[in-house]
């Protein structure tokens, strides 16, 4: 019986290590693979030139306007959220904390929210760009990619402020400040780093997100210079690059999923880093 | 002076409000938005019809989502066998057996996999799933393959999910209490047993709703999953087949839906469906969540 014990223990640890070993392994092979394929066609072209003419049959030309698009989209994206996202998560800390069950359904319903998919966003974009008139561009893109992050980013901001003690809030009140005053002076800047967090999560999610994008920015092979043009985006330009059967265009596909990765890779390292110990 | 102040006070406060109520009403604009756009389609055919009907012919005016809706769900409850097991087991592992600085080393790994945009799994899936499935797999199986089947598709979404199951699993694990482990290892159990009959009953809901959510999460996967599951439009068989999911079916027609009538709107339709059913699956295990948080 002992015996039997003391052997399942020590299968199921194992087993256990083997497991999380594989998910180590899982994630190594994934960089080395596109590393591997992708580094050697890495170029100072690839970075620094728009596609001319004959690029999607293996010819000159580089990715730029597909850098420059994405970072235009995942940029202004962020902006537009944030804008959003921090008066509601300041409103929700500040006026709401009185009203624990209301605060508790709103955070409920933004958790849910987050659940949605960005092919969903997408789908709901392209309708009121429809709706509206007008047609792919960046700005479609971005008001899409903005909603998608929206969520994301009032939920981890809200994470960071509910930290911050009633105390302080009191002792801000009793100083004779109004609430907006506290909550840009005080809270807000008490949160500011746990902020960048935030940011930097929603805007990863928004550089690296295909489907909201596919409907709305539509693509094009110059750098958008409104946001009534429409835009290519890194995302789009690995997918539509590597449905080629041209295998040059393929490698190229490649060298942008190592620029998009390396991209995320830093941020979501930065975040990390950021994020106030507790 | 004091009466500026006020009144910034009040605008901001109803600057607030108002972002607030658009944050909220934005899922209701969505749900609403997408049901006009396929209102056409659900006056001209039935609900059953379009749901249960394997005849998918949009240029004859027939919009039957069954292939779709099987094709999504066995790529999902298949992606989630994989990545289960690994989740759960790893989770355990590195709350109760690992040392502390491996669970730190393993947290950026499990961000980074995270974070690793969605048509990055696409392209490794392309360079390592496909022909895996089609030169190693299927052969052992006996069957044959061009490697664009379900199988690949539900690899590549099981990597997919894993950091996403497995974050909220150690979250459930870490937030164990300590005296109940303690009690039941002085009673005599081993670190094993006491996992088994303790710690995984205590955070059954915990685990189950991280199953769900990672069910949702994965239902709704579009880029990696179109890039290596085949798009065929027809109900898989076996594993080995090509299948064609609903946000892929999404994804991969916008282009042309304008010049089919109707088609359109059965898209529009596809896009509801997907998120009726994973805001429902959504409140259930965030309501779970919610639930066990409480107690």
């Amino acid at each position: 019986m002992t015996f039997r014990r003391k052997y399942e223990e020590k299968f199921f640890r194992g087993l256990c290590f083997l497991f999380t070993a594989i998910i180590v392994f899982a994630l190594v092979q994934i960089i080395w693979t596109i590393a591997q394929k992708g580094v050697p066609s890495l170029s100072w072209q690839i970075v620094s030139q728009e596609p001319k003419g004959g690029f999607y049959f293996g010819k000159e030309g580089g990715i730029l306007n597909a850098i420059a698009g994405s970072f235009y989209l995942a940029v202004s994206a962020t902006v537009l959220a944030f804008v959003i996202s921090l008066p509601v998560a300041l409103f929700m800390n500040i006026y709401l904390m009185k009203y624990q069950r209301i605060l508790m359904g709103i955070r409920f319903f933004l958790d849910v929210l987050w659940g949605v998919p960005s092919i969903v966003y997408g789908a709901f974009g392209f309708t009121l760009m429809m709706y509206l008139g007008y047609k792919n561009s960046l700005g479609a893109g971005v008001v899409t990619v903005a909603a998608m992050i929206t969520p994301i980013m009032i939920r981890a901001m809200d994470e960071v402020l509910k930290t911050i003690p009633i105390g302080l809030q009191e002792a801000s009140y009793a100083l004779g400040s109004t609430k907006t005053e506290t909550a840009y002076k005080i809270f807000f800047k008490e949160a500011l780093p746990g902020f960048a967090t935030a940011i930097l999560l929603a805007f990863g999610r928004g550089i690296g997100d295909a489907a909201a994008v596919l409907f709305t920015a539509g693509y094009t092979d110059y750098v958008p210079h409104s946001f009534s043009q429409p835009t290519a985006t890194l995302p789009l330009a690995i997918f539509f690059q590597l449905s080629s059967p041209i295998e040059e265009v393929q490698n190229r596909a490649y060298a942008a999923a190592v620029i998009l990765t390396l991209i995320v890779l830093v941020l979501s390292v930065s975040a990390r880093m950021l994020k106030p110990k507790k | 002076m004091i009466l500026s102040r006020k009144l910034t006070d009040s605008i901001s406060s109803k600057w607030m409000l108002a972002c607030l109520t658009f944050c909220l009403l934005l899922p209701l604009a969505i749900g609403a938005g997408l049901v006009f756009k396929s209102t056409p389609l659900l006056s001209s055919h039935k609900l059953t019809e379009l749901l249960f009907s394997s005849d998918w012919y949009p240029s004859d005016n027939q919009f039957g989502f069954w292939p779709f809706i099987v094709s999504s769900v066995s790529v999902t409850v298949l992606a989630l066998i994989i990545s289960i097991p690994l989740c759960l087991l790893s989770s355990i592992y590195l709350t109760q057996f690992a040392p502390k600085w491996f669970l730190k080393f393993m947290r950026p790994v499990i961000d980074i996999l995270a974070g690793i945009p969605s048509v990055v799994y696409g392209a490794w899936g392309l360079l390592v799933i496909v022909p895996l499935v089609s030169d190693k797999i299927a052969p052992l199986f006996k069957a044959d393959s061009l490697g664009y089947s379900l199988l690949a598709g539900a690899i590549v979404l099981a990597v997919m999910t894993i950091p996403y199951i497995l974050n909220m699993l150690l979250e459930v694990f870490s937030q164990m209490p300590v005296e109940l482990g303690e009690a039941s290892l002085s009673l005599g159990a081993t670190k094993w047993e006491t996992i088994k009959h303790i710690f995984l009953r205590k955070g059954s809901s915990g685990i189950l709703s991280a199953f769900g959510l990672g069910f949702s999460k994965a239902l709704g996967e579009t880029i990696a999953v179109l890039m290596v599951i085949g798009n065929v439009v027809q109900i898989p068989q076996s594993v080995f087949d090509s299948a064609y999911t609903l946000p892929g079916l999404i994804a991969n027609n916008y282009g042309e839906m304008m010049s089919i009538p109707s088609y359109d709107a059965a898209l529009m339709f596809g896009a509801l469906l997907l998120f009726v059913i994973i805001i429902i699956i959504n409140i259930i295990f965030r309501y779970i969540i919610y639930k066990s948080e409480l107690i």
